[in-house]
């Protein structure tokens, strides 16, 4: 079975965040880069070990610039085949969904997994475009993820309980906590992916379908106020009173 | 809980390659989901933790520059230096372990050893199932190893070997020890002596108030029987034991940069947090004082250790060099524990937090491999052309 994972590159946690350009852009100065969590731990993981009980490949896909080189080198350490860059900038979620489904098409896989999110922008949108692009089923969302023969079984977490679900392959999955566990690379991995192929590819005509006007950092935080446990009336008269949430 | 942020104030992460950064991430990861939940426990229990062994390997901590065909990830110096950093950051006994096993045991093999010795050792070592401990000091024979007096007899078919080390990093579960003897006309050689060999044993040293997560003891050798293939034929002379030992103070001097910013790290993280007079203490100039100086002090080792690395991959840098950096990283290290410990106030006494755990163990650090004062003196030698301490 031959397996395409998109990964996307997501500042770290840590990272400091801020805008430049009139607060339309996201200020990548000094920001260290890691995969997208989602892509790695659950989509990347499920896919390697799909390959390593039945055989066959597993690709990864993302669209950037050379910056994005070093979360495709992790992702090749932690056991991925090959690697292919989209050489254009991820401008929105359907830009890059087109670009991924224009290579897709040209080459066959089985599965298309991705994490269900980013955890930078959180659109959730890029597996279910890339599905409507490539007239694919889609299943969002996905804890756990089978395969036999052309049989794809996926369980997803619903309201009080698990929906089932089974489709036919070639079919694009997201993945979400629980479809498999994180694995940390080791040396040879990292040195297996100096050689690994990492093929460069023109983008294909596609304009960007949205515009950023503007970012918003949340508001800071205020000071609490802290209350004596054994004072409940004055953390009543504060709740009421002050912020008015009672 | 390791909360740890890294903290690169002269942003020297420009100097490293994505490769580095990768190495670097990778043995993090690993330490913070493997080691850092059970340092703790180990070291009030003075154990080493040996199930950690297999992911040492995995992360390329045994002899990260031993070549791919002696079973080595074949890394550069920088990479070995990252390596032991992450790795004294969480403790410096576990990197002992790792000193141990890449500079004082697979580096003789490596580059004073035959290509049977090579083959048959490297390999096992490199991933483990080998571990392996190194014997050059005695009782009575710390700072002046040359004086040694653990011996060997061609026997014809065999060396007799005799005598004692002591304060032997992983001694007590060792597979094989490195043992630098001398000859029958007071030349120092390697031997290689194997787990096994009769009149080989390799008692713990108990009472340690430092390095207890990491497994010390002694090597005593009564009448050991040592074939002939497993005297490293490549060099002798104290020069040989010492070749080793630029190499072990060399990922010393990374290691305690690793030390030093865990508590820097938890240091400033406790002064932002801890409010006394109604604000955080970070905001009372004492403080500042303390953390400013500390950053200042990491920085600079950061520099001097990078360059460092850069010159030894380049074959250029000099036992004094490495003199320097040993010595000056682990004060400035202990220096920086202290200081952090007294930022802690109380807390940091506990094991809530790594800091006393790292000031014990640096306490061995300063002594092993060389003390304070004889890299002091290895530096006014190298300057003056003058020995104080023959």
């Amino acid at each position: 079975m031959d397996i395409l994972v998109c990964i996307s590159k997501a500042p770290d946690t840590t990272a400091k965040i801020q805008f430049t350009d009139g607060n339309t852009k996201f200020d990548e100065n000094g920001v260290q880069f890691i995969v997208n969590p989602y892509d790695e731990w659950y989509a990347l993981v499920r896919a390697l070990e799909l390959k390593e009980a039945g055989g066959g490949s597993v690709c990864i896909i993302t669209v950037g610039g050379p910056e994005a080189d070093p979360v495709i080198r992790k992702a090749l350490a932690i056991g991925a085949d090959k690697a292919v860059r989209i050489d254009a900038q991820p401008t929105d979620a359907g830009f890059v969904a087109g670009q991924i489904a224009d290579y897709a098409k040209a080459n066959s896989f089985d599965l298309i997994l991705c994490g269900k999110e980013t955890i930078n922008y959180n659109g959730s949108q890029v597996g279910g475009m890339i599905a409507a692009e490539m007239d694919l089923p889609y299943v969002s969302q996905a804890i756990k993820l089978d395969v036999a023969g052309a049989t794809a079984t996926v369980e997803r977490d619903i309201q009080g309980g698990v929906e089932v679900l089974e489709g036919n392959t070639p079919l694009v999955i997201s993945c979400a906590k629980g479809m498999a566990e994180q694995r940390i690379p080791n040396m040879r991995g990292i040195m297996a992916a100096r050689t690994k192929p990492l093929e460069v590819v023109a983008p294909t005509d596609r304009p960007a379908l949205t515009e950023v006007v503007g970012y918003d950092l949340p508001p800071q935080k205020t000071e609490v106020k802290l209350v004596d446990p054994e004072n409940a009336e004055e953390l009543i008269n504060l709740l009421r009173n002050e912020a008015k949430i009672i | 809980m390791d909360r740890y942020e890294h903290h690169d104030y002269y942003l020297l992460d420009d100097l490293l390659t994505e490769e580095h950064k990768l190495i670097r991430d990778t043995a993090r990861a690993w330490l913070k989901k493997e080691v850092s939940p059970i340092i703790e426990e180990a070291y009030e229990k003075a154990e080493f933790p040996k199930q950690i062994i297999p992911g040492l390997a995995s992360i390329g901590a045994f002899g990260p520059y031993i070549p791919e065909k002696y079973g080595g990830p074949g890394l550069d110096q920088i990479s070995y230096g990252i390596i032991m950093q992450e790795l004294e950051r969480v403790d410096s006994g576990v990197r002992s372990t790792s000193s141990v096993q890449s500079s004082l045991v697979m580096y003789p093999i490596w580059k004073y050893g035959s290509e049977e010795q090579r083959m048959k050792f490297l390999p096992k070592l490199a991933s483990g199932e080998f571990m392996g401990s190194f014997g050059l000091t005695e009782p009575d024979h710390g700072s002046n190893p040359s004086g040694m007096t653990t011996n060997f007899k061609d026997m014809g078919d065999h060396y007799l070997l005799n005598g004692a080390k002591m304060w032997i990093s992983n001694s007590p579960f060792c597979d094989l020890a490195v043992v630098w003897a001398k000859d029958e006309s007071g030349r120092i050689h390697g031997l290689i002596v194997e787990r096994g060999m009769e009149g080989f044993t390799t008692p713990e040293t108990h009472g340690k108030w430092s390095l207890r997560a990491s497994a010390t003891g002694e090597l005593v050798f009564d009448n050991v029987k040592v074939p002939k293939e497993n005297l490293l034929p490549g060099k002798s002379g104290l020069g040989a034991p010492l070749g080793c030992l630029d190499s072990a103070r060399y990922g010393i001097a990374w290691g305690t940069i690793g030390t030093a910013l865990d508590c820097y790290d938890s240091a400033l993280r406790y002064s932002k947090e801890r409010i006394q007079f109604g604000k955080p203490i970070a905001g009372f100039q004492l403080i500042q004082k303390k953390l400013a100086e500390m950053i200042t002090e990491i920085t600079k080792a950061q520099m001097l250790t990078w360059r460092l690395g850069v010159l030894r991959e380049e074959g250029r840098a000099t036992s004094a060099q490495i003199s320097m950096a040993k010595r000056n990283n682990v004060d400035m290290a202990l220096k920086i524990a202290r200081e952090a410990r007294q930022i802690h106030g109380a807390m940091g006494i506990t094991n809530e937090y790594s800091i006393m755990r790292h000031m014990m163990n640096l306490e061995s650090v300063i002594t092993y491999e060389g003390t304070h004062d004889i890299h002091l003196l290895i530096t006014g030698k190298d300057i003056t052309g003058i020995a104080a301490f023959e």
